[in-house]
């Protein structure tokens, strides 16, 4: 039967794809690197930052490789590399459920509250 | 069997809903990302096109790669170096890119080494002399821009971001093309030859890279409704034409065409007929390099297969190691 509705649910990958490299009982290498999720922190006292993936054999190798690949130009100071696999993702078909509550609560916001214009400091 | 077809009717009726849902996100410029629901005819376009273009940006490092250990000196070299690892760079953030549409990394070589995925006809080109790394940069890289800044812009989420950070290198790649060509076009009546003989190589290949007239584009219109592409490709090719036609004055050179002239009437240039011909052909294999372009990136597949297996291997052994450390 033909397929028509794709999903992923976990990170940006599909569930069908194997994360690590594994050696079958031959010892022949089945599939290629692991993909490994980059992040960047571009200065000292800011958030690290995703800025894309790439294939290694281990984290060191990813780390090595997310410096050649995405910090050439002074980009960052320090980078996070986490294997594709072990990211969780929300499914965007629950946007509506997970999401929509918060628009009714105005009151959250602090422009919410109408107060006197000679009410200062707060 | 009648449930299994009243499911499927389901299903299809569903699929026209979330059809009109996907195009009204498009048409609100809102991005599509990967984990969103898709036409599957978006999905293959886009990895068609995105590892179209991670494949260009890596043959595209054959051409200049050959002129690395020739530079005429040593800024010369580090700068082609560093702009021949930025194309590295690129192939890598579009295959990332594209892999988040469900294709693997060694799916997509594979088309690349059997023939089935297409790259860029310009890298069939053969590199002749240290002006063709000027021209490259200035027409080629040039052209490839004007394609690119609107693709900053794709409709899905991961192409847009890796664009960005493309053009944002790409322009030092157009600059100091332009520079080498400046830089001769001021040297000895040797060097100013050299100069011209490689613009008149590289101009035409250049402007066919914007792809087939607009009415032989069949593409093109739904890609346009699917902002995954923004101009067509008639369009850009007379942007660039247009740009091209002025900065050639401060080389104080010439493009090879006779019918090149400004109509006042339109706002543009007017340039002759494109050899389509040509164009074709070296789309279909049989341009001056693609065999040893492509014999090139087999090789170094084939030849590097013992280093990704003996990575994977050592990896495999420092855990097991750590593992029995831990024990």
């Amino acid at each position: 039967m033909k397929q028509y509705i794709n999903k992923y649910y976990y990170g940006d990958y599909g569930e069908g794809k194997n994360g690590a490299a594994d050696i079958s009982a031959s010892g022949k290498i089945q599939h290629e690197w692991p993909l490994w999720e980059v992040f960047i922190r571009s200065k000292q006292g800011l958030d690290h930052k995703h800025v894309g993936s790439l294939h290694a054999a281990d984290a060191q190798m990813a780390i090595e490789n997310a410096r050649d690949v995405y910090t050439r130009r002074m980009e960052g100071i320090s980078i996070w590399v986490v294997e594709s696999k072990y990211i969780h993702a929300s499914n965007p078909d629950d946007a509506a459920t997970l999401y929509d509550p918060a628009n009714d609560k105005a009151y959250r916001h602090p422009t919410f509250y109408d107060l006197p214009d000679e009410l200062t400091h707060i | 069997m009648i449930s299994f077809c009243t499911f499927t009717i389901q299903i299809m009726g569903m699929e026209k809903d979330m059809e009109q849902l996907f195009q009204e996100k498009i048409d609100k410029e809102i991005r599509i990302e990967p984990k969103d629901w898709m036409p599957e005819k978006y999905r293959q376009t886009l990895i068609r096109q995105i590892s179209q273009h991670a494949h260009s940006e890596i043959v595209g490092m054959l051409p200049e790669g050959n002129w690395i250990t020739r530079a005429p000196n040593l800024r010369r070299k580090a700068i082609l170096l560093a702009k021949v690892q930025d194309e590295a760079g690129h192939g890598l953030y579009l295959y990332s890119a594209a892999e988040t549409l469900g294709i693997s990394r060694d799916e997509m070589y594979e088309q690349l080494h059997s023939g089935k995925a297409k790259y860029s006809s310009i890298f069939n080109y053969p590199t002749l002399s240290w002006a063709d790394m000027g021209a490259i940069g200035w027409l080629v890289d040039g052209a490839a821009i004007m394609n690119q800044v609107p693709l900053c812009r794709s409709s899905f989420g991961p192409y847009a971001r890796a664009m960005v950070r493309v053009c944002k290198e790409e322009s030092f790649h157009q600059r100091q093309g332009f520079e080498i060509l400046l830089t001769l076009s001021r040297g000895t009546e040797a060097q100013r030859r050299m100069a011209q003989d490689s613009i008149n190589r590289w101009w035409w290949p250049s402007i066919m890279m914007f792809g087939p007239k607009d009415d032989e584009s069949p593409n093109t219109i739904q890609s346009m409704k699917w902002k995954i592409k923004r101009f067509t490709n008639d369009e850009l090719r007379q942007k660039f034409v247009d740009i091209c036609a002025e900065q050639i004055k401060i080389l104080n050179l010439t493009i090879p065409d006779p019918d090149l002239k400004w109509n006042e009437e339109k706002g543009h240039y007017d340039f002759g007929a494109i050899n389509w011909d040509e164009f074709w052909q070296v789309i279909a294999g049989n341009g001056p390099c693609n065999k040893q372009r492509l014999d090139a990136r087999k090789k170094a597949w084939e030849e590097g297969a013992w280093v990704r297996e003996a990575a994977t291997a050592h990896a495999a052994k420092r855990a097991q190691r750590l593992a029995e450390k831990r024990a």
